[in-house]
């Protein structure tokens, strides 16, 4: 009876299918495959040298991200050039992050930041890769704002009233990413476990690293 | 000495970057950002002027009133300088 769950359009554990993509290309689909077989043709850009780029924007990571905030938890200094200046902070540990203006902002025991782009979906891709979908939804967009406690704490993170809640909204040229506290208890660690507790979500500021 | 400004309340056609919920809202210069291009120009693939970019803080309890979850959280955003008026 496999067909079944198709004519109820849920899978055997109960989720919708989603249906195939197999409809037409859209204006800007097809804009895109004519641009770059034109450049291609034109010999401007090679196939080799396109599929580099997408792998070069599929290997970042959050990871990234963690290695920066690991050297900031242990290197006092650089903590406070990241302060200063994350992105001359950021191609100092060798990542290439381009043109990037990047600020960062730290988490204390009275600060909790939190990152939006309330209008599309800015996100510091050099160093964290790509958004998560629930980033780019307009609920998320639009509550960071309005109620970002509330939102917080549907992530886990419930923060006392003592705490004062930054959101930075990504509105034009800046790139944001948070630096996390350091966790308790892991005075001992060395950087490259202290990066290892660093997510994704606690560098956006909807998480917190991991405990040791 | 904190500098006050209001978000223009204006509402231009084509592509701006000024939130419509920051619009006639008043906050403080956080930090001075340096000058970018014009993105309402860069949209149309124009010939972009260059124009200051701010950091401007918001209180919640200006952006939302009697509604604000906290009224002393806050909201940074960038804002070009012609969007801004001096208090």
């Amino acid at each position: 009876m496999a067909h079944d769950h198709h004519e109820h359009g849920l899978s055997p554990s109960g989720h919708p299918y989603r249906s195939d993509n197999d409809g037409p290309l859209t204006y800007w689909q097809r804009m895109e495959i004519a641009v770059r077989e034109l450049l291609i043709e034109k010999g401007q850009l090679t196939p080799a040298e396109i599929t580099a780029q997408i792998d070069a924007m599929d290997a970042r990571s959050p990871a990234n991200g963690a290695t920066v905030v690991a050297r900031a938890w242990t290197d006092p200094a650089f903590k406070s050039r990241l302060l200063e200046n994350a992105a001359e902070a950021s191609r100092e540990m060798g990542f290439d992050i381009g043109p990037l203006h990047l600020i960062a902002v730290e988490n204390t025991q009275d600060v909790h930041n939190l990152i939006v782009c309330t209008l599309c979906s800015c996100y510091p891709r050099n160093l964290l890769g790509l958004p998560p979908d629930w980033y780019k939804t307009r609920a998320y967009r639009s509550r960071a704002v309005i109620e970002p406690r509330k939102l917080l704490r549907e992530f886990g993170v419930d923060l006392p009233a003592s705490v004062t809640v930054r959101v930075h909204d990504s509105t034009a040229d800046m790139r944001y990413i948070v630096l996390p506290a350091r966790p308790e208890g892991t005075k001992h660690m060395s950087e490259a476990d202290l990066a290892a507790l660093v997510t994704r979500d606690s560098m956006i500021g909807t998480g917190l690293p991991r405990r040791p | 000495m904190t500098e006050r400004v209001r978000v223009k309340s204006l509402c231009p056609p084509g592509h701006v970057r000024a939130p419509w919920y920051l619009r006639g809202k008043v906050g403080e210069i956080e930090r001075v950002l340096g000058r970018f291009g014009n993105p309402e120009q860069l949209a149309y693939g124009l010939q972009a002027d260059s124009r200051p970019l701010y950091r401007v803080r918001f209180t919640m309890a200006e952006l939302w009133g009697e509604a604000a979850e906290t009224p002393t959280d806050t909201v940074d955003a960038e804002i070009y300088g012609h969007w801004l008026e001096r208090l």
